[in-house]
Parts: structure tokens; sequence; C-alpha cells
């Protein structure tokens, strides 16, 4: 059985200039310690499938499955928990009021993971776990590169050791070198914790490196799902070719007709 | 703390704005030490006295029954601040958990707390204290109520604006998607956000309760003889002028001072706290 299906999903909003179809009649499922990519461009839909994932808005019809179980939005603390969200942008994920310890600790506290006598203890050992030294807890996020904050935001989701945690384009904020240290570890715990991921991107060179499944959205619409390896040598969707034809691939042929182009202008 | 201390003191103004207030604050704790006639903020009579101009007995001057001024100005400061200190106390927290309901939780409480709170920002806050006093009686106490109706609004708009703008932020989704409880994400989370902002504006608010105060009792709706008041003295003061100025004047002074200071030092709050204009 599936960890989550979601089935016929659709989610229409009501906007002063007539309604917006955000997700239409989408349906698709993600295995146990599986990594199911969703990509598209902005407005495909992406975001409004996470946060009805997440629980914080409603479908206009359709249902979601987690391990079987109807889960309707407003839902208890153990489904929850279970589903947990890294966001996109570390710099305001974090509150700049509250230590990165209390940030990470909100969870402990709603769903009473733990004795409050060690939760601290819980805390420092999620820091620990993203790489980061358990001390840092009682720091503000204001002294945080943009990648320890976004470890401070996995390390969050983690405390409450999650099932499936959804991903929304969790490096697209950061720069390069940092991109890949953080898919690292996202890799990483994946294996060590048996999670499972739904990983929201536009960035198909992302994709490759983490995804098993990919699922490809165009305007509210799921056009393809597949293999991750099938998806990129034989994409049979229109739309998911020039996706995938829009990558920078960099070969000796390519270079050499760049460079011709360039020398003609 | 050191660290706030050195911005404010790195502006001058800012650091004469700290140095006033400082100062005014300790005139009213230690009037009763300090005065040079620790008797004249009540009834006495000392017509030898009456109605001169600043000498080396009566810095200031004195009043028509031979009270001297300065000494009565610094009792008037103790009315003035314990009066401004118990509105902002009251108001603030009012305003701020108004606010912060409204811009946090969106739709239907946003639509009731603000247009309730538009309401009393459309009144004139004066004609809409004066309405206080004209059905309560005109005491210290009814004085505050009135100032504190017409104040809380403020409050629940500052709070209401950076609460909106704050509800958009990760944070707050994150806490959302954890299920935290909603006093806790509106207290805890966004609050402290609201913070810096609210102090620098309960500063400046200071000199305006200030304002206030003295003119409702300027008008003879505040404190009642022969309670020194700052705004009761200016305006009884008022009809010697220009023979007798220093009844005026002095008090006068006295309320410049005070708004001029709390407003200097709120500025430079602004400025610490790292508060947006």
């Amino acid at each position: 059985m599936s960890l989550l299906s979601v089935e016929s999903l659709s989610k229409t909003f009501q906007t002063p200039s007539g309604p917006v179809h955000a997700l239409r009649d989408v349906s698709l499922s993600v295995e146990r310690g599986e990594c199911l990519a969703v990509v598209g461009e902005s407005g495909s839909g992406k975001t409004t499938l996470a946060n009805m994932i997440l629980g914080i808005l409603a479908a206009t019809s359709g249902t979601i499955r987690f391990d079987g179980r109807e889960l309707p939005v407003r839902r208890g603390p153990e489904h929850r928990r279970a589903i947990q969200l890294v966001q996109q942008n570390p710099l305001s994920s974090l509150n700049p009021k509250r230590s990165i310890g209390a940030s990470v600790r909100l969870g402990l506290d709603t769903y009473g993971i733990g004795a409050r006598s060690e939760r601290w203890a819980r805390v420092e050992a999620a820091l620990e776990e993203v790489g980061l030294p358990g001390e840092m807890r009682r720091r503000g996020p204001s002294g945080l590169s943009g990648g320890q904050r976004q470890r401070v935001g996995i390390a969050r989701a983690l405390a409450c050791d999650p099932e499936l945690l959804v991903l929304d384009e969790p490096t697209s904020a950061l720069d390069v070198l940092v991109q890949a240290r953080v898919l690292r570890l996202l890799n990483e715990l994946r294996a060590e914790k048996r999670l499972t991921y739904v990983f929201i991107t536009h960035d198909l060179a992302v994709v490759r490196n983490v995804a098993d499944r990919v699922a490809v959205f165009k305007s509210g619409e799921l056009v393809e799902t597949g293999e991750t390896a099938r998806i990129f040598t034989a994409p049979e969707h229109p739309y998911t070719r020039s996706l995938i034809g829009a990558v920078p691939v960099v070969d000796e042929d390519e270079l050499q007709l760049r460079n011709t182009l360039a020398g003609e202008q | 703390m050191t660290r706030a201390l050195r911005i404010i003191a790195s502006n001058p103004m800012s650091l004469a704005g700290l140095l006033l207030v400082l100062l005014i604050v300790a005139a009213a704790i230690f009037a009763p030490w300090v005065a040079p006639f620790p008797t004249h903020n009540t009834a006495v009579i000392d017509f030898a006295y009456a109605n001169q101009g600043p000498s080396a007995r009566n810095w200031m001057g004195t009043d028509l029954v031979g009270r001297d001024i300065f000494s009565r100005i610094l009792y008037a400061y103790r009315i003035s601040l314990g009066l401004g200190i118990v509105v902002l106390i009251i108001a603030a927290p009012v305003g701020t958990v108004v606010g912060l309901l409204a811009g946090y939780l969106g739709g239907w409480t946003e639509s009731v707390l603000m247009r309730l709170v538009d309401v009393f920002l459309s009144i004139p806050p004066l004609v809409l204290a004066i309405a206080v006093l004209g059905v309560l009686e005109p005491t210290l106490t009814n004085a505050m109520i009135a100032v504190t109706v017409m104040w809380w609004p403020w409050y629940a708009r500052l709070v209401y604006s950076i609460a909106r703008s704050e509800r958009e932020e990760g944070y707050v989704l994150a806490a959302e998607v954890i299920g935290a409880p909603t006093a806790h994400i509106a207290f805890r989370e966004v609050l402290p956000n609201c913070l810096p902002a609210i102090i620098t504006k309960m500063t400046l608010d200071m000199g305006f309760v200030i304002i206030i105060a003295s003119s409702l009792s300027f008008l003879g709706l505040g404190v009642q003889p022969p309670t020194p008041d700052l705004g009761s003295m200016v305006a009884e003061g008022a009809r010697y002028l220009p023979d007798s100025w220093w009844m005026t004047v002095f008090p006068g002074l006295a309320i410049l001072l005070a708004v001029f200071g709390f407003n200097l030092l709120g500025d430079g709050l602004r400025e610490v706290l790292g508060v947006d204009e």
C-alpha cells in the first residue's frame, strides 16, 4: 500500500476575476521510502498540492489518503506529526525573535514528544543530525548562513519524527555549493530514517540527484509521471520534453556550438 | 542593554531626550525632597508672597495665593507621568491584543475588530475624551479612563498592520503546519516581532498623553484644584497674561520639556530597536 495517495484532487480558487483552477483532477501515489519529485513552472499547482497534503488548504474535491486512511484538512496531531514541511526560503522560515532551539522544539511541545525534561536534549540531537553543533540551539537565526538556516529547518521537521517530508524547493534559495551539501544531507537522512519525500522543485538537475520518480505538472494538471531515468531519457509528453530541453547540458559538441554562435555575434 | 545605551548616546538628540526624561522622572519621584516648598501642592495660602515674579526665593514666581510655582510643577509631573503610565499600561495591551487577533486571524475577526477600531479612530480624540468626561465626573481617575478609551485603538491599528505582514512569514507557516495552538502563534511567535514598534510607540505616546491630559485639565475636565496639574496651571495663569506671565510660561515650558524629551527618546529607541517608520 502506498504511504500517500492522492485521488482526483481538485482545487478551485474563487477570485474577483472568476474562478482559478489551481489543481485539476490530480491522482498520484508515493510509496514508503520513495522520493517523488513534483516538477513544473510557477503557477503549475505544485505548492497548492503541497499545502493540501500538509492540511493547511482544503481541497475543492478529491481525497488524500495517508497510510490507507483518509486525511481531512482538520486533522489530529498524530497525522500532523507524520507529515512535515521544509520551506523554500530559509530567511523567513525561522522566527528572528526566537532561538533556533525554540523553533525546533515547537513540534516536540505541540505533539508531546518525549518528557519535558529531555526535550532540549532531543532538540540538540536533531541539530546534530543535520550537521550543526547542538549548543547552537541558544542562538538566534540572524547570525546563521542560508545553508545553516536550511539545516535548522530540516532539523525542525525531523524533530517531529515524521514519515513524510514535503520539501518545497528546499535548495533553490541556496548557492550551488551549499545546495549540493544540503541535497547530500537529505539523501542520507532519507536512507537512514526510511523517510518518504515529496520534493517540489523546478530544477531538473536537482531532480536527477534525489528523485526516484517524477510527476510533471502544467497549469494545475498532472501531465506525466514516471521513473526518473525514464522521464529523462524518454519523456512522453511534449511539455516534459520541452522542460528537459530547457536544461543546460554542456558537452563537447554543445560547447563548440555555443562558441561558434558567440563568434558570429 | 549596553549596546542600546551606546546607540542612544551616539546621537546627541536621543541622548538629550534620555537625559530630559531621566530628569523629569527624577523630579517627579523626588518632588517632596527636592521642592523648596513641599507643602505647596495643597490648598496652602500665603498672601504675603502672592502673585510675585521669579526671585531667589521663588525661582518661577508664585501664583495668586502665594504658592511656589516651581514646587507645584514638580508635583504636577507626578500627576502627568502617573497618568501617562496608567493610560499606556492599559491602552497598549488592550490595543495589542485586539490588533494581534485581527491581524493574525483575519476573516470575520478582522472585519469586526477593525471596524470597531475605525469607529473609535473616526472621532477626534479630544472630543471623545470630552464626551466621556461629560458623562462621568471630571476627576483624575475619569480623565485616565477617558484618555485610555481614545488611546487603545492606535495600538490596535499599529499591531494589526505588523501582524498582517508577519502572518505571511515562513515561520508562521511552519508553526501552522506543525499545528501549534493559535494562542502560541499569535502571542509567542508574532507578538515578539511587534514589540519593538509597541515599545517605541509607548515612549513617544508618553509625551502625547501628557499633552492630552493637560489639555483636558486646561478645559477644567481633568485634575481638580488644589492638586497641581500642568494644564490647569496654564489655564489659571492665562487669565493674568501678560502681566503675571510666569504663571503660564513656566508650566507651559514644563509640558513642552516633557513632550520634547519623550519624543527624542522615542526616536532614539526606534533606531535602537530597528523599527521601520
